[in-house]
């Protein structure tokens, strides 16, 4: 057994484990921390296939984004997931039938499945040698010339979204005061000073 | 490397471009503009839409392709963008009051109605399954966002849930479905797929993947057994968002399920054949039966539509020219009624706000007479009555049908076509026979014009009918 195929295995078990974890841990915090466990081993997965910069992309943008994004929520929102999840056993025998049949069809698909001559004659964009460019390179040649069509086209769903977020989410309350920096610089002495002349004896 | 892309290049996209252009501008007036601004916003999509079809026309004829054949420019997606953006259009201008009722400033109703759009034009121009993705996702995105606008009522908030719930499943169907069609051909463009399928040994994977794209589509044109989120999205969203849903996005995911169904898997086209004419048959009774208990009028006109995709379908299933010009003729045709149908719904409104049950409609013909003819043509030709236009939208298809030699299921689509008549006509009955019920208030000036447009055209398609068959004829044949 090289060592490869003993990392291999290792970030394998874990991603698995970690990722039964996610559903099976009572604390919902426990399962972020386990979901981000998963994700780390799975980028490992990731090098170990020689995709680095899927890799780092994982790491960045799962880990740090979306990961800790999901711990604020849970966090911040008082769901009782135990409450959540007491019914959920019931349709466990449809979940499981849904299951099987995708693994069936799986095993079907994947078992016929052999690199043709066809296959990598119609390849796109070929990768190209791992020993002439590294494949964070390599995606750079093709992500901004020959898929720009495609980058620019997910850039408008992501606008689509961030205006979708605001339509949905904001609202404008009347009467909640706003700082206004312009109006507390021009504000002089003698709009906010007032001098008056106390009587001795009488108040104001 | 090959040169992607170069100046003239962009010229095919040049519609799509202005769509998305001019949506970031009116964001950048509504957000700079004010109020006042809001209130034009609605009017400058529509000529924002206006210019995208303009542009589309202005590309004459022939095919270009751009983005290293991602993008496709024939007259089939010449045809199918007209509709769909003549569809678009006619959506803000049923919404126009609507929207400023609520007195919120919904400028973001129009942007992203015009999003949607350039997302509908990126799935009908589609020639490659990740174009196809993410002309689904923009156009679906937006709507799951407009279906849930109206925050305040729980109704709308559901529908908007229920929508993106099973929307991302459907996606989640659609890609399982790519990336096995990928693995097994190498490729995503959807020559290449038939290059590789027509090389034979196409393996259960690629079947299996044909299957899974197939459910996603049939998700977004809302044919059975995927069309169980129809009723409940129709009845729950606003009424003017409901007109948009049932218009434009039908023609656009009925036209990238064409040209998915020819292009790419052209060399099996047994094995679509028949999951193609399940699903008619399915739809056509879904329809028909369901539809009979409805009281609310939005959801019969939810039934309603999945019966006429099962109707569409049919032609698909034809998998010939005659058969595809057809559909085409059947989208245009289908989005004309709907149209008009919903003008109708929307002036369905007292003082003291809105109604959508049929009764509601009672006595309809004493009170506005000429609201009730239409709408009554309009139904009449929803149930394919002659002359009328929807009578010549079913003729094509079934006749294409015939042609293909799929008796049985022209038989079928007759006899459902019959039974779905009697709701069509019930309502009629209630218009004209039923006591009066409380009058409705004085129909907008927009909503009188999208109804006289689509009843004028209903009513008088068979006297020309000439433009749109040959157009059709015209964009089914660059398909092949």
């Amino acid at each position: 057994m090289t060592l490869a195929a003993l990392f291999f295995y290792g970030f394998a078990s874990v991603c698995v484990a970690s990722a039964f974890m996610v559903i099976a841990a009572r604390n919902p915090v426990h399962s972020v921390l386990f979901l981000i466990l998963a994700f780390v081993n799975a980028a490992g997965l990731f090098i170990l296939a020689g995709a680095e910069f899927l890799a780092m992309i994982l790491v960045v943008v799962y880990v740090g984004a979306v990961a800790v994004l999901f711990l604020f929520v849970v966090m911040m929102l008082d769901v009782d997931f135990a409450e959540l999840r007491r019914g959920s056993l019931t349709y466990l025998p449809v979940g499981a039938l849904v299951g099987v049949v995708l693994l069936v069809e799986l095993v079907l698909a994947l078992g016929s499945w052999v690199v043709t001559g066809g296959v990598t004659r119609n390849l796109a964009a070929p990768t190209p040698p791992l020993a002439t460019l590294t494949n964070t390179e390599a995606l750079g040649l093709v992500l901004y010339t020959r898929y720009v069509y495609f980058f620019q086209i997910a850039g408008i769903v992501l606008l689509v979204a961030m205006i979708g977020a605001i339509v949905l989410t904001l609202r404008h309350k009347p009467k909640v005061k706003r700082q206004i920096v312009a109006d507390q610089v021009r504000r002089t002495k003698a709009s906010a000073i007032e001098v008056r002349q106390v009587r001795p004896g009488q108040g104001l | 490397m090959d040169q992607a892309f170069d100046l003239p290049g962009l010229y095919p996209v040049l519609p799509e471009i202005a769509l998305v252009g001019g949506a970031m501008a009116l964001l950048m007036l509504a957000a700079f503009g004010g109020a006042r601004a809001a209130g034009a916003s609605n009017w400058l999509a529509i000529v924002v839409l206006g210019l995208a079809a303009v542009l589309v026309v202005a590309t004459g004829t022939g095919k270009y392709e751009a983005f290293a054949g991602s993008f496709v420019l024939d007259d089939f997606a010449r045809f199918m963008k007209i509709v769909t953006l003549v569809g678009s259009a006619a959506a803000i201008l049923l919404a126009q009051e609507s929207v400023g009722d609520q007195a919120r400033g919904q400028y973001e109703y129009s942007v992203l109605i015009l999003l949607s759009t350039a997302g509908m034009m990126v799935m009908i121009s589609a020639a490659d399954l990740i174009a196809l993705y993410l002309g689904l996702e923009l156009m679906s995105l937006a709507l799951y966002v407009i279906a849930a606008s109206e925050r305040d009522s729980l109704r709308s908030s559901e529908a908007g849930l229920k929508y993106f719930v099973l929307g991302a499943l459907s996606s989640g169907m659609l890609l399982y479905g790519s990336s096995l069609v990928y693995g097994f051909s190498g490729t995503v463009g959807f020559a290449g797929i038939a290059r590789a399928l027509a090389g034979g040994d196409s393996g259960i994977g690629l079947t299996i993947g044909l299957v899974f794209i197939f459910a996603g589509l049939c998700f977004k044109v809302s044919a059975v057994p995927f069309h169980m989120w129809t009723p409940d999205v129709y009845e729950g969203a606003p009424t003017y968002v409901t007109a948009f849903f049932a218009a434009a996005p039908k023609v656009a995911a009925m036209a990238v399920f064409m040209r998915t169904a020819t292009n790419a898997f052209a060399p099996i086209v047994v094995q679509w054949q028949q999951i193609i004419v399940f699903v008619a048959i399915a739809s056509m009774a879904l329809g028909a039966f369901a539809a009979i208990g409805q009281t609310n009028i939005k959801r019969l006109m939810a039934y309603s539509s999945i019966g006429h995709m099962g109707f569409a379908l049919v032609g698909l299933s034809a998998a010939t020219p005659e058969g595809l010009q057809g559909v085409a003729i059947y989208m245009a045709i289908y989005m004309a009624m709907t149209l008009g149908a919903f003008a109708c719904i929307l002036a369905m409104r007292r003082a003291d706000g809105a109604v959508e049950q049929i009764a509601d409609l009672a006595g309809l013909a004493r009170r506005s007479p000429t609201v009730a003819f239409f709408l009554a043509m309009l139904l009449f030709s929803l149930a394919g009555i002659p002359p009328l236009a929807g009578f010549f939208a079913k003729f094509y298809v079934f006749l294409a049908a015939i042609k293909a030699g799929l008796y049985a299921l022209a038989v079928i689509g007759v006899i459902t076509s019959v039974i779905g008549a009697y709701y069509y006509l019930l309502i009629i009955k209630v218009m004209y026979f039923d006591e009066p019920a409380p009058a409705f208030e004085p129909m907008r000036g927009e909503l009188r014009m999208v109804l006289g447009v689509s009843g004028l055209f209903v009513l008088l398609f068979f006297i020309y009918p000439r433009p749109v068959v040959e157009a059709a004829a015209l964009a089914a044949k660059s398909l092949f």
